[in-house]
């Protein structure tokens, strides 16, 4: 132990200081490199084996990767946990869905607008519900999200209980039905790749050390100078952005929307039960959450055992991983070889 | 304004009702701090056990109620020490993912069992006709007794041992350990007694309206609103936030579309979350 | 001056935890804030550290009135503090926890520039070998040199400390007391709250004595302890008196 007596607080050991630089320049997107191989196999995978059905269950597994790891800003890194995570995606739908089937707006100018939409209203919310924390936050989100279904259902111009559906003819701007198929898988590939993304860059950035702060003690971060208001809203934003997105490409595929399946609660606890599956606050955590996730659920639907009771299976796994493996795999992983962290991001 | 009356009338009598299926789930949030999240799925048990009990066996449905509140006390000791123990004390979202997977067994397995096919429980003790309108004697009887069940429950919480007990963790956990009180068995207790209250509301409610395992869904996303209306741990908050829903379901179809209810209560529930989340007549330390 | 308080008073509902503290404290000097269990020093703290929002008053720091300031204002000023009951960010490492405070602190550095500096801080307060540790993995003493750290990093020019010295052995108190002295030499203010009398009298410049929320006493060390009020507020903290008592036959 150094005595404080010979150590200037303004004297720079230079060799901590130089090395440390250098093995984070070292060490800079190496995080970055398991996450991005995933996404990329999962992408050329269906062009490989050429099989429609593999690619629409990789869809699956994509959409769940991407919506996952747009909760984790806010659940992962911030600590707020969304329940009702799905009006986001639900909202972005609508918007996008309408200036589609409505306005007659094409899927590259109305996605956009279905993110903004989402962004808007998690910039709006954000000021309004943030202030509340734990529980409380939770049940406002699940509030938000039952008063815009509900609100939806009597919107006349979104085609209130019936919602709206695509004119057949709509895909033949983008080479027909078949060709918008395999175009929307490869939105949604890009599209989970930028998240992934920016989901490492926010983990790595200051803003990012800003949110972990708050998600350690909030209070604490705001005396150490975190504008902690502030940061919660735009990592609410920007975890709200992308399920915009999607949802206007997933309904844009699905040719229909309605207000019970934009905005079912259950997926946002979906959402929820992948990142923790995962690992909350990693980069890859949601990604593994995403596929595990999927998988078992593949598995367990068509299991002739398990078919009948597949929900109650998951409840009870995802009991399990709550009770015993709270920081999920990646965390587990983490915790039990930290040598491993730097590539387990 | 007859018309009016009536509604006023009706609402009040299922509000209490609400009442009564809210008061377990801010009795566990009010002592523990935990958001029940297999609420739902429990209302549904209490609904399909007073089905079994009557349609099986021929037990009369209020009669059944008793069985199905022991039942619903044992269940609620059992989740307490399977799912929630062990994450009491930790982040939020550990308590609300742990009761969300018991209510996906719940659901899960009586999805399997029950199928998703309506139900009901065909037992009518007629009604009777007040100016123009008129009461089923189900509604008034399911009032009667939420409201029993509320004092019940507000003497037991103040008279008993265990009831003091129980209002002594709930104020502050650590200062009542000291003080020796068993925490450990008061709280599996208070989740226990929320349980049964639910399983009992469930079984009242299956007396009045036909039902599904999924319908208790509907009624724990309205005892989220009530606990919010009501504050956490009061029987009688809860039973008054009952009331208040009860009687807006009432009134608000009697000036435009029923289908704006669910709009204006969740826009409530979200503004009174936002200026009291305490609740409206709560007065819990944060 | 670098802080003014004018007045300064707080309500919790009917409980009045501060009442009309008046003091000004000049740039560079140790003032020594003491008082028995709940005299409100910590609410004194929060109140100037926009933590809490005094109920009457003003507080004007480096000129500025930073009454209704929020913590995070306060921080960007200069302003940084420890905390009596520590609180490290338990799942981020004791580096990350000190990069932070320089981050989002008076300065606030990008992540390299921290990243330096939050190794100068660790190698200071001694706790470099246990840089890549999770900050929850450290015990009492490391985490209340962590709030030290995390309050240095950010190079503020008023720093409050919290009791940063109770909890602590013999040694340990040494050791903190060299190093609050040596943060002084760098030209920063301090403001320490501290029950250990022998340390606090020997390193403060002045002293300031809080009494169910007044101020009863200010001035040299000297002349505060031998103040018939003070002795008298103490003795009614039986506890205290008996460690002031063993200080002074120590001393
Ligand atoms: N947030 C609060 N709400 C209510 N009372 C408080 C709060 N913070 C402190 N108090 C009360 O104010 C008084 C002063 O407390 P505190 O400033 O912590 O004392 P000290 O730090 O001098 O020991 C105590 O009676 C304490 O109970
Ligand atoms: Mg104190």
């Amino acid at each position: 132990m150094s005595s404080p007596n010979d150590t200037q607080l303004a004297a720079t050991d230079t060799k901590t200081g130089l090395s440390a630089v250098l093995a984070q320049n070292a060490g800079s997107f190496v995080g970055l490199i398991l996450p991005v191989a995933i996404i990329l196999a999962l992408t050329i995978w269906p062009t490989i084996t050429g099989k429609d059905i593999t690619r629409e269950s990789i869809f699956t597994i994509m959409l769940s990767i991407a919506l996952a790891s747009s909760l984790n800003i806010l659940l992962g890194y911030t600590g707020y946990v969304s329940f009702g995570h799905v009006v986001f995606f639900g909202l972005g739908g609508y918007v996008g869905f309408y200036l589609m089937a409505v306005q007659g707006w094409s899927l590259w100018l109305a996605m956009p607008m279905g993110g903004l939409a989402a962004g808007l209203l998690a910039f709006l919310l954000g000021k309004a519900i943030l202030r509340l924390r734990g529980g409380y936050f939770a049940l406002a989100t699940i509030g938000v999200n039952e008063a815009m279904r509900a609100f939806i259902n009597n919107f006349k111009p979104f085609g209130g209980p019936v919602g709206m559906t695509l004119n057949f003819q709509v895909y033949k701007d983008y080479g027909g039905a078949a060709r918008a198929l395999s175009l929307a898988f490869y939105i949604l590939a890009a599209l989970t790749l930028l998240i992934v993304i920016i989901s490492y860059l926010v983990r790595t950035s200051k803003f990012g050390l800003g949110l972990l702060a708050i998600r350690e003690d909030e209070d604490a971060a705001e005396v150490m100078g975190v504008v902690a208001p502030s940061a919660k809203t735009w990592a609410y934003v920007l975890s709200a952005i992308l399920p915009g997105i999607i949802g206007v490409l997933f309904f844009f595929k699905n040719g229909s929307i309605e207000p019970v399946p934009a905005f079912r609660l259950n997926f946002s606890i979906e959402m929820i039960v992948m990142v923790m599956l995962g690992g909350q606050g990693t980069v890859l955590g949601p990604i593994i959450g995403g596929v595990g996730y999927q998988s078992l659920r593949g598995f367990l639907l068509t299991s002739p055992l398990f078919k009948n009771i597949q929900l109650a299976v998951a409840g009870a796994l995802l009991l399990v991983i709550v009770l015993f493996v709270p920081a999920g795999l990646v965390g587990w992983l983490r915790n039990r070889f930290p040598a491993l962290r730097r590539v387990l991001q | 304004m007859d018309f009016l009356l009536t509604s006023i009338l009706d609402g009040l009598l299922l509000g209490f009702v609400y009442g009564l299926a809210a008061m377990g789930l801010t009795l566990i949030w009010g002592v523990m701090n935990v958001i029940n999240l297999s609420h739902g799925p429990i209302i549904s048990l209490g609904m399909f056990g007073v089905y079994l009990l009557f349609s099986g066996l021929g037990i009369n449905p209020y009669v059944a109620l008793i069985f199905v509140a022991i039942f619903g006390l044992l269940l609620g000791i059992v989740i307490y020490f399977v799912a929630v123990n062990r994450v009491i004390n930790a982040p939020h979202l550990s308590t609300l993912l742990a009761t969300f997977s018991v209510a996906m067994i719940i659901t899960g397995l009586g999805t399997a069992v029950f199928s998703a096919s309506p139900r009901n429980v065909d037992y009518s003790l007629g009604s009777f006709t007040l100016g123009s309108a008129t009461i089923p004697i189900n509604r008034i009887v399911a009032a009667a007794l939420s409201m029993l069940i509320t004092a019940g429950l507000y003497i037991y919480l103040r008279r008993t041992r265990s009831g003091r007990y129980i209002r002594a963790v709930a104020n502050n956990r650590n200062a009542a350990e000291l003080m020796g009180v068993p925490s450990v068995r008061i709280l599996a207790l208070s989740f226990g007694i929320g349980t049964m209250l639910a399983t009992v509301a469930g079984g009242l409610i299956a007396t009045l309206f036909p039902f599904t395992i999924l319908a208790g869904g509907t009624y724990e996303l309205k005892s989220f609103v009530i606990g919010v209306l009501g504050g956490l741990g009061n029987p009688v908050g809860a039973l008054l936030g009952g009331l208040i829903l009860g009687v807006l379901e009432g009134i608000i179809p009697t000036f435009m579309p029923a289908t704006w209810v669910p709009v204006i209560e969740f826009i409530l529930f979200v503004l009174i979350l936002m200026v009291r989340p305490q609740g409206l007549f709560g007065a819990k330390k944060s | 001056m670098i802080l003014q308080l004018e007045g300064v008073s707080k309500n919790f509902g009917g409980l009045r935890a501060l009442s009309d503290v008046t003091f000004d404290l000049p740039e560079g000097q140790i003032l020594g804030l003491i008082g028995p269990n709940g005299a409100g020093k910590t609410t004194l703290f929060n109140s100037i550290s926009g933590v809490y929002t005094p109920t009457e008053g003003r507080v004007i720091f480096r000129g500025q009135d930073v009454t209704r300031n929020k913590p995070y204002e306060m921080a960007k000023l200069g302003m940084a503090r420890t905390h009596q009951i520590v609180r490290p960010l338990n799942e981020l490492t004791v580096r990350e926890n000190v990069i932070a405070g320089s981050c989002f602190g008076r300065e606030g550095h990008g992540l390299k520039a921290a990243g330096k500096i939050a190794d100068e801080v660790l190698e200071f307060v001694g706790l470099a070998p246990r840089s890549d540790q999770l900050a929850g993995s450290l015990n009492v003493g490391q985490k209340k040199r962590l709030e030290m750290a995390r309050a240095l990093a950010a190079r503020p020019y008023l720093l409050l400390l919290d009791e940063v010295l109770a909890g602590l052995n013999p040694s340990e108190i040494g050791h903190m007391v060299d190093i609050v002295r040596s943060i002084r030499d760098q030209g920063v203010t301090i403001i320490m709250i501290e029950h250990v009398m022998k340390a606090v009298m020997s390193v403060s410049d002045r002293l300031l004595v809080l009494d169910y929320g007044s101020q009863i006493a200010e001035g040299t060390p000297h002349d505060v302890a031998n103040d018939p009020k003070v002795i008298e507020a103490y003795l009614g903290d039986p506890d205290l008196a008996l460690r002031l008592m063993r200080d002074e036959t120590r001393a």
